[in-house]
């Protein structure tokens, strides 16, 4: 019962007028950022957090724009996939392998409704989770002290890096950069440290302006590269009607692809393209060749939208209760949150209910806001794929120089986000994950901080770290974590450059 | 693999340079058992294990840019830059018509098109800021071209 007294208090924050506008602006752009190609959730919710802080919101509220365009991005990933063969975002990768054969048979409207409804099961179920194992985490997240943190926050690394990557120490050396750069400026204790007299670092690095460097800046250098070659929606979409008997058809799939993705969604550090990939896979599996998976199945397109839609939904359980973030994009979110003053974590749920759970309402509201978007109004977002790349990504640019301008005010910033873009792009070439750098600035802080408070607890023993079951079993899942994939890649084809 | 090994090094490099400067950190008078120095030592001890299997084990060479593409890059950097150290002085609308046409230009060579996106962008990012958006900071011209 304690549960539907936190969605009523919930609800009463999401069902005011202003909280249900922002929703569905939202909802509306973020589907649009999904949908453009190369224009991933990560990237949008970058560009439009500064913008948000300009607007003079409150906490609830930035919150509630901030994860409709999250869930509208993850939305809107597929239409990119489906109409022009390229993943608007990385975990839309899965969707072209089904997506679009369907199209080019003629099916593009169908399989454009199919998966939005895909992505409305697998959100919403992960939503009714979220809602149901985020309180219990918490409760468990109380137990733990500095050494369990620090373990936790190992585990993030090492399993983000495992799945961010194809070589290790790759992802190894992307998180540690992270780690390295969190250590400019003051430390908890008071005491400067890399800033060599420079007035600017004495703060540190604003994380927003190496996310907005790392992500945006660099993706108008890789456009630059490849000279912006315009793609062109090669098929066409006539009128759209409900495949009702496809839907049902696909309904268990969706079901099982959403469980699929909801877990895959939770472990911290794995996120929305693990799930779209896992839901593919074991569908295909279970289907074993019956509805051709691969060459125009709608439950192949229904499999993984309804993962990783769900997957999206499963990131923020960590995020919330543990101040983990499990993807790329939710890692943006937490610096969101930490930049409102919000430090997630179990004390979340206990201090700021109005955070968590109007969140929480405002997500259930989303996911029918987005339903209703992106079903009869499907035509309009694929109209907005043929806004050209020479007037998109100036945009961009623009976007994100006035962005981090308004919060800064500084011109050394601004240098610095353009460094970031260059460091970001000749990363990406080297095939480095940038994602765990993100990471890494934003938790280099406190797990820092976790280590030293441990050690003042047991007066310099090392072994305190490993005092507790709790502890134990992290350390034990974040060597399983960097270790594993090493051997598991030999048997699984997995899609290249997982980001989120 | 060149690419992989360069990058090693330069890396290699870094974390000397990090460690360095970590040296030279101020423990305070009562430190607690790690201190603000173990940490980052620690950190760049892991970078140059990484970077040093880099050199070591390097991937196979990813496709590089041409030099047509190293190019645009570049002078879209310079570009950035000089956005970043006129925005202030210029105010907002010219440098920002400019910056967004040259990256129009390069990503579609077409004078008008680049013309009209520049200065359209400008516009309309000046309205949405300053009147959607309320950022009351943003200067579209400099202060005394107005007058004001």
């Amino acid at each position: 019962m304690e549960l539907m007294q936190n969605l009523a208090i919930g609800f009463s924050v999401a069902l005011s007028l202003n909280t249900l506008i922002l929703a569905v602006i939202g909802c509306f752009l973020g589907t649009i950022i999904g949908a453009l190609p190369g224009l991933g959730p990560s990237n949008g919710v970058a560009i439009l957090i500064p913008i948000t802080f300009t607007l003079g919101l409150d906490a609830t509220s930035a919150l509630v724009l901030m994860t409709s365009v999250y869930y509208g991005a993850m939305y809107g990933g597929r239409i990119s996939s489906i109409l022009l063969n390229i993943p608007g975002d990385e975990p839309a990768l899965m969707t072209t392998l089904d997506g679009y054969p369907m199209a080019k048979q003629g099916r593009a409207g169908d399989a454009l409704v199919i998966s939005g409804v895909a992505s409305f099961v697998g959100a919403f179920l992960a939503t009714i989770g979220l809602m149901l194992l985020a309180p219990l985490l918490a409760r468990v997240a109380f137990l733990f002290g500095p050494a369990e943190y620090f373990a936790l926050y190992l585990l993030a690394f090492s399993t983000l890096g495992g799945m961010a990557s194809n070589n290790q120490a790759k992802a190894a050396l992307a998180s540690l950069l992270g780690l390295g750069l969190a250590m400019i400026g003051t430390d908890g204790g008071g005491v400067e440290r890399f800033t060599h007299g420079n007035l600017h670092l004495v703060d540190g690095i604003d994380f927003l302006v190496a996310i907005v460097g790392l992500f945006a800046v660099a993706e108008v250098f890789f456009f630059l590269e490849s000279h912006g070659k315009s793609s062109s929606i090669g098929v066409k979409i006539e009128k759209v009607t409900v495949p009702v008997k496809d839907i049902i058809a696909s309904g268990w799939t969706m079901l099982r692809a959403s469980g699929v993705g909801f877990v895959a969604g939770v472990l911290p550090g794995a996120g929305a393209s693990l799930g779209s990939f896992l839901a593919y896979m074991s569908e295909k599996s279970i289907d074993a060749g019956r509805s051709g998976f691969g060459t125009g199945s709608p439950k192949g397109v229904a499999a993984p939208e309804a993962g990783n839609n769900a997957a999206a939904g499963g990131a923020l359980v960590p995020m919330l209760t543990l101040g983990v973030p499990g993807s790329g994009t939710t890692a943006v979110l937490l610096a969101l949150l930490l930049t409102l003053n919000i430090t997630p974590g179990p004390t979340l749920f206990t201090d700021r209910p109005e955070v968590v759970w109007g969140l929480i309402a405002s997500l259930l509201i989303a996911n029918f806001v987005l339903l209703a978007m992106n079903v009869p109004m499907v035509k309009i977002f694929v109209r907005i794929l043929s806004v050209p790349p020479s007037i998109l990504l100036p945009g961009v640019m623009m976007i994100s120089f006035v962005g981090i301008f308004s919060l800064t005010g500084s011109t050394f910033d601004l240098k610095l986000m353009i460094a970031f873009g260059v460091l970001g792009y000749v990363l990406r070439k080297l095939d480095i994950p940038t994602v765990p750098i993100i990471l890494g600035i934003l938790l280099g802080g406190h797990m820092e901080d976790a280590l030293r408070r441990a050690m003042v607890l047991s007066d310099g023993d090392p072994m305190y770290l490993f005092s507790s079951p709790i502890a134990i079993g992290l350390w034990i899942a974040a060597v399983l974590g960097f270790v594993a994939p090493m051997f598991l890649r030999k048997y699984l084809t997995k899609p290249q450059r997982i980001t989120d | 693999m060149t690419g992989d090994r360069i990058f090693g090094a330069v890396m290699v490099i870094v974390a000397l340079g990090y460690m360095l400067s970590a040296t030279t950190i101020q423990t305070p008078f009562f430190p607690d058992p790690v201190g603000p120095k173990m940490f980052p030592f620690m950190v760049a001890g892991g970078v140059m294990i990484c970077a040093l299997y880099m050199i070591v084990k390097p991937d196979a060479e990813g496709d590089w840019p041409e030099w047509a593409a190293i190019g645009r890059i570049a002078i879209a950097v310079g570009v950035m830059v000089g956005y970043a150290l006129l925005l202030k002085p210029l105010g907002f609308l010219i440098p920002t018509a400019i910056a967004a046409g040259v990256i129009s230009y390069m990503l579609r060579p077409s004078a008008l098109m680049a013309t009209l996106t520049g200065i359209g962008l400008s516009i309309g990012l000046y309205l949405l800021f300053r009147y959607a958006l309320k950022l009351e900071t943003l200067q579209a011209v400099p202060r005394d071209w107005i007058g004001g």
